[in-house]
């Protein structure tokens, strides 16, 4: 499988990451180095084997249903670029 | 006398306790000689006010007769943990300027142990890589150099800034994280220790995520014993990070004087690679030898899919990073560059923000996890990952204790030297280290000795779930066999 320049520009787009049009070939022909490496997955047996979703056996943590936090919307807000009133600032999402 | 910061962890906690020795001084000695190390650019943030104020408080409580266990024992931080009130970049331009309110939970236990912080240490950006050559802030220059030669070389990555500073004595003990190997890697490559414990062993909680089933912090130190000194204090239950386990964190110091008799040492067959280096298959061998001749048998055995191990992890971790650094968007915290309308904002900021081995790797993820390629790639990948853990668990369940390993292909290269290879070349520093986090098991990279150039090679031993002790105990047959590294003379000062 190898990517040509329309999927670059598209998983780009996915992954939300701006491409020049200079630096499209050169990203393609990586990705291509990458996918060429994986491709030997597709010659090893996998049929009646469980994807690994967890490395070690684990139970979901779970905690009581109660607020033990918040009440911090001052550090919340500390490291971000624009703000008003506990609100993150962003432009314009809805037309 | 030699200077207190070349002690090691364990002899300045002898020489605090007994008073010969006093925190300040400790801390002094130690930020001296970072200042005169610029140029290895190990530390991208020293902190010598706050370390001198943690100094005088860890006096204050050794003359109180309150010592805690690691009590004014001066550390570098991998610039990957949260530290309240401290820059932490991730070496990303991305995260420039980011000061966490919250302190990570590996930190946290630190300072609650009394340590004191030194700063934070240099790494590849977000953890990727195997050289520290992708930090946003420049490459670290190893302290080691080959016989006759002043070119610079790679500490390894991503944990480079962590074993830098520790084989330059620019700290006792650093905190580093391995998702491939990048605390195993970087001490082979400088003549120190370094331990991936067993996933969940660990919190990740305040620590930047690159690949959450894959990531583990770990010590990196100038001997086993300091090693496990640092990892019972890292360890330990986190009601916050629900992958951490459960677990009483054993008396990991205790186990390193236990030795092997009675062990069994597999030696699996698959690690044989083709085209590996004469001298690293000796010293394999010479490893085998001191076990066997500390006690324990060795056996042949067979991992058949450690082969699919390295591209099946260049599936999985990129895929879980695509879905970690998409908080990166420039709204909460961080770089932003502004754009014609928010989707432009996100693109300009991550095009910016980010370099491009972080790029390459969320570009592979976004693609394996993307419709119509999911089950071909991510499930597939999973699905092998579950036999190469199968492949251990056999080993494990027929008697094996632990298992030996070379810690990387070869030894340290030169800084720029891969610069025009593609990216996989980078990818197979890692080739015998990623099995063991695709695993999620425990892993010890220990010095054994030096090539032919004089340059450090390790040994790595991998253990069962949770038995990070008979790892410790191994790992000091090594280092006893092999004798201590001399670390390189301060050429950089």
């Amino acid at each position: 499988m190898s990517v040509d320049e329309k999927t670059v520009r598209r998983i780009a787009h996915l992954a939300r990451i701006a491409v020049t049009d200079e630096e499209v070939g050169p990203l393609g022909a990586e990705l291509n180095n990458i996918l060429a490496f994986v491709e030997q997955l597709g010659t090893v047996d996998v049929s009646g084997v469980e994807p690994m979703t967890s490395v070690l056996p684990m139970a979901m943590k779970k905690r009581e249903d109660a607020v033990t936090d918040g009440g911090r919307a001052d550090a919340v807000i500390a490291n971000a670029p624009e703000t008003e009133d506990h609100y993150f600032l962003v432009p314009k999402v809805v037309e | 006398m030699s200077s207190p910061n070349e002690l090691t962890l364990a002899e300045a906690r002898d020489a605090l306790k007994a008073k010969t020795l006093s925190a300040r001084e400790l801390t002094s000695a130690h930020l001296d000689a970072m200042a005169k190390a610029r140029a290895l650019n190990a530390y991208l943030l020293e902190t010598p006010d706050r370390a001198l104020a943690m100094a005088d408080a860890s006096d204050a409580k050794i003359a109180a007769g309150e010592a805690r266990p690691l009590e004014g024992i001066p550390l570098g931080i991998k610039d990957l943990f949260c530290t309240e009130g401290v820059e932490t970049t991730a070496g990303s331009k991305i995260l420039k300027g980011f000061q966490p309110h919250y302190e990570s939970a590996v930190s946290a236990n630190l300072w609650r142990d009394g340590a004191v912080m030194l700063g934070k240490l240099n790494l590849d950006e977000f953890a990727m890589g195997s050289s520290n050559e992708t930090s946003a802030f420049g490459n670290v220059v190893s302290p080691w150099r080959r016989k006759d030669s002043d070119a610079p070389l790679v500490p390894g990555g991503s944990s480079g800034g962590s074993a830098a500073a520790v084989a330059a004595r620019l700290c006792l003990g650093a905190t580093a994280t391995d998702t491939g190997g990048s605390i195993r890697q970087p001490a082979a490559f400088t003549g120190t220790v370094g331990i991936k414990p067993t996933y969940g062993r660990c919190s990740r909680w305040g620590t930047v995520a690159f690949a959450s089933s894959l990531d583990q912090a770990g010590p990196i130190a100038r001997t086993v014993k300091d090693c496990a000194i640092l990892l019972a204090s890292m360890s330990g239950a986190d009601a916050r990070d629900t992958t951490c386990a459960d677990l009483p964190v054993p008396d990991f110091e205790a186990s390193v004087g236990r030795g092997v008799k009675g062990l069994t040492i597999g030696i699996p067959k698959e690690y044989r690679v083709d085209g590996m280096p004469a001298e690293i298959q000796k010293l394999w061998d010479e490893g085998a030898a001191w076990l066997k001749a500390a006690g324990a048998t060795i056996k042949e055995i067979s991992l058949p899919h450690t082969s699919y191990a390295l591209p099946a992890y260049y599936i999985v971790a990129p895929a879980e990073a695509s879905s970690n650094l998409a908080r990166y968007d420039g709204v909460r915290y961080g770089l932003r560059v502004p754009g014609k309308d928010i989707a432009s904002m996100y693109e300009n900021t991550r095009a910016a923000g980010f370099g491009r081995e972080v790029k390459r790797r969320i570009m592979i993820g976004t693609y394996v996890l993307s419709a119509g390629y999911y089950d071909a790639y991510y499930v597939r990948a999973q699905k092998i990952r579950t036999l190469i853990k199968r492949d251990f668990e056999a080993a494990y369940a027929d008697g094996v204790d632990a298992i030996l390993t070379p810690a990387t292909p070869s030894s340290a290269f030169g800084i720029g030297e891969k610069a025009n290879a593609d990216p996989v070349e980078m990818y197979l520093n890692d080739v015998f280290t990623v099995t063991v986090n695709m695993a999620g098991l425990p892993g010890i990279a220990v010095p054994a000795g030096l090539d032919s150039q004089g340059l450090p090679l390790g040994l790595q031993l991998i253990g069962r779930p949770f038995d990070e002790e008979t790892l410790f105990a191994a790992a000091q047959v090594i280092e006893d066999s092999a004798g201590r590294t001399q670390l390189p003379a301060a050429w950089w000062a």
